[in-house]
């Protein structure tokens, strides 16, 4: 029996900064992992990660990253992902700075 | 030091100017990510968890206060504001732009540095005793065998594509403070019968099969050096497997193959690579002894010095630590401990390096070196200056007290920043150096050294820590793994595991018990924690750390 498909989002490094991003509906690339698009369905999920690997001079390293539905949208499942979504916990760099938080 | 030559000033000129145009390409789309990604590596650029990362080589550890400024001008510009010492020696940047690493590479070749060959699988930056010229307790300055082996090993055209990463480590002391047994190869500068060569350690390495180099040639006369590591490395790269990246280093080759089998094909290959070698190399080695002739050491009187020792505890536990004894009379070498208690381990801000960087020029001779236990050392004090380094040092919050002690601890970057760490090591290493700050019993301990990695690839030299911490992905959780009884110098030895994880809040309170039980184990003050280690055994350690499992056994 194959795993049921799990929430997934498209997620990659920005080309020139290196930033975490993550795709969304409207095809753009945002810092917020909030306003990534949801995917819910495995064969959309493959469709949208060949999206993502088409635009090779925006953006590095795509891949799909496992996410559960919270009160303000996608929410990471593992820490790794959490920490992608913040930046490193001895300095205050990366996005947990560089963000206006809701 | 050794000054770059025309051609070295050439080369390293010409592969900024590559890579310049290799990142132009990328950008612009003409060049894939998979194309470019070996290009980038073999400049030294990383893609980690939240940024790129620029690994720079300062080669055995090495730099003048020139450099040590240009690096805090990089930080400056380029990055955050501060840098990573690591425990290969280099320097890392964790913020820098892809755009402007041709810049920062350009930077790096006007003070004679560059990133070349600190990635890939090529012969990577080679590692020296950081006490290297100025040890009292060394035979032979190992910088001008590393310097040659770093200008044979940079582009060698047979060695840029061994089947997996390859790292040399000399040292021509007594104690080995480079851990060469760990290294895949690793050299002991000796002397035979008045003839000055080597010993040759092959297949040592740390990483997710951990092994103690085995002596592969007792005594190599010096002049027989580079034909002979060139046969080694021809028959790892022949041997040497290319089907499983986990079992692709010599350590491997040499246990799959035994090591009389390698003698036996590196002594045959030998006879070869003896006959190419005209002594070019041997004419270029003692040139490289000249440029790293030892300073004209100075006398001066010890009053100040001697009053100060006297009469402030402060400065006298300082010295006491991080003072190691000089070969020159009234001279010292000074460790500056990249390791404030709660800080991040072997990070240094720019203004900190500035500083270390003034008092090389100042007191040291313009010298400066990087542990592989990435803390900064001026290897050239006079003792009558320390008074005013220490105050300087202080003021920079660069006067922490601690080296070799519990808070002196190795930690690679982790999950912080690293993107194939499977925990995070900082804050591990923060916590505890915290914890026995506030105790105030890391001098009553003693020497102790905690070494933590991320990941099994053990960047943080967790196995020969004498505590080692290994973070692990446990089902999704962060979980540590405390191994007991490494060691890094001359007696050498891989950790044993102590038992099951611990859970990021469990962790600190684990190592206090491990280290409080160490305290009421030992036979007198004199007996270190790994001393206490191999006499008792792992039992009683053990037991502190699962006092329930002990519990149930008694029962």
């Amino acid at each position: 029996m194959t795993k049921p498909f799990t929430p997934k989002v498209v997620t990659a490094n920005h080309l020139i900064s290196g930033e975490v991003v993550y795709l969304t509906e409207g095809d753009q690339w945002s810092p917020l992992l909030a306003e990534a698009e949801v995917i819910e369905d495995e064969a959309h999920g493959d469709i949208r990660l060949l999206d993502g690997n088409g635009r090779a001079d925006e953006i590095v390293g795509v891949y799909l990253a496992d996410v559960k539905i919270g009160a303000n949208g996608p929410e990471p499942t593992h820490f790794r992902e959490t920490f992608r979504t913040r930046g490193p916990s001895n300095y205050a760099h990366g996005k947990q700075v560089e963000l206006p938080h809701v | 030091m050794y000054n770059y030559s025309e051609f070295d000033a050439a080369f390293v000129r010409n592969r900024v100017d590559q890579f310049r145009g290799q990142v132009e390409r990328r950008v612009d789309g003409s060049l894939t990510e998979d194309e470019f990604k070996p290009l980038r590596l073999m400049n030294g650029l990383y893609l980690q968890l939240h940024a790129y990362m620029l690994r720079v080589a300062i080669p055995y550890g090495t730099l003048n206060s020139r450099q040590m400024d240009q690096l805090a001008f990089i930080a400056d510009k380029w990055d955050k504001g501060y840098g990573h010492f690591t425990t290969r020696q280099n320097i890392q940047y964790n913020w820098p732009k892809l755009h402007d690493v041709p810049d920062i590479l350009d930077a790096l070749a006007d003070v004679q540095m560059h990133a070349i060959q600190t990635s890939g699988n090529t012969i990577r930056n080679v590692t020296a005793d950081h006490f290297a010229g100025a040890a009292a307790d060394e035979y032979a300055d190992p910088r001008p065998v590393a310097e040659l082996l770093r200008q044979w090993s940079t582009d060698h055209p047979e060695f840029q594509f061994l089947p997996r990463k390859f790292k040399i480590a000399v040292t021509g002391a007594e104690h080995d403070r480079a851990v060469v047994k760990a290294h895949d190869i690793g050299l002991r500068m000796a002397r035979r019968d008045g003839e000055e060569g080597f010993e040759v350690l092959v297949g040592g390495g740390l990483g997710r099969t951990p092994m103690i180099g085995k002596t592969v040639r007792e005594f190599l006369p010096k002049e027989d050096l580079l034909p002979y590591l060139e046969a080694v490395v021809h028959v790892y790269n022949q041997l040497g497997r290319r089907d499983n990246k986990y079992k692709a280093r010599i350590k491997i080759t040499v246990h799959e193959n035994g090591i009389e089998n390698i003698r036996d094909r590196v002594e045959a290959k030998f006879a070869e690579t003896k006959a190419e070698f005209t002594g070019i190399d041997q004419a270029l080695l003692t040139k490289l002894e000249a440029a790293f002739a030892p300073p004209v050491f100075k006398s001066a009187e010890l009053d100040g010095f001697t009053t100060a020792y006297d009469g402030d505890p402060i400065f006298r536990s300082w010295v006491d630590t991080n003072i190691a004894d000089h070969k020159a009379d009234g001279y010292g070498i000074v460790t500056i401990s990249i390791k404030a208690h709660g800080a991040t381990p072997g990070d240094a801000t720019s203004d900190q390096m500035r500083l270390m960087a003034d008092l090389a020029r100042r007191f040291g001779h313009d010298e400066l070196r990087i542990s592989h236990e990435q803390n900064v050392i001026l290897p050239h004090v006079h003792k009558s200056d320390l008074p005013q380094i220490y105050a300087e040092l202080q003021q920079a919050g660069l006067g922490t007290a601690n080296i070799g002690l519990i808070s002196d601890i190795i930690a690679c970057p982790g999950m912080d920043y690293c993107a194939l760490a499977t925990a995070r090591s900082i804050p591990i290493a923060q916590e505890i150096s915290t914890r026995f700050d506030e105790m105030k019993i890391e001098h009553e301990v003693g020497p102790l050294k905690i070494k933590i990695s991320g990941c099994i690839n053990a960047c943080g030299h967790h196995h020969v820590g004498h505590i080692g911490i290994l973070g692990l992905d446990r089902a999704g959780v962060e979980s540590y793994q405390i191994t007991l009884g490494g060691d890094a110098t001359e007696t050498a030895a891989i950790g044993e595991r102590a038992g099951p994880g611990f859970s990021a809040d469990d962790i600190v309170p684990a190592i206090e018990r491990l280290v409080l039980a160490y305290v009421d184990l030992r036979d007198s003050k004199d007996e270190t924690f790994l001393d206490a280690y191999r006499r008792l055994g792992a039992d009683p350690f053990k037991a502190a750390l699962y006092p329930e499992a002990s519990k149930r056994h008694a029962a």
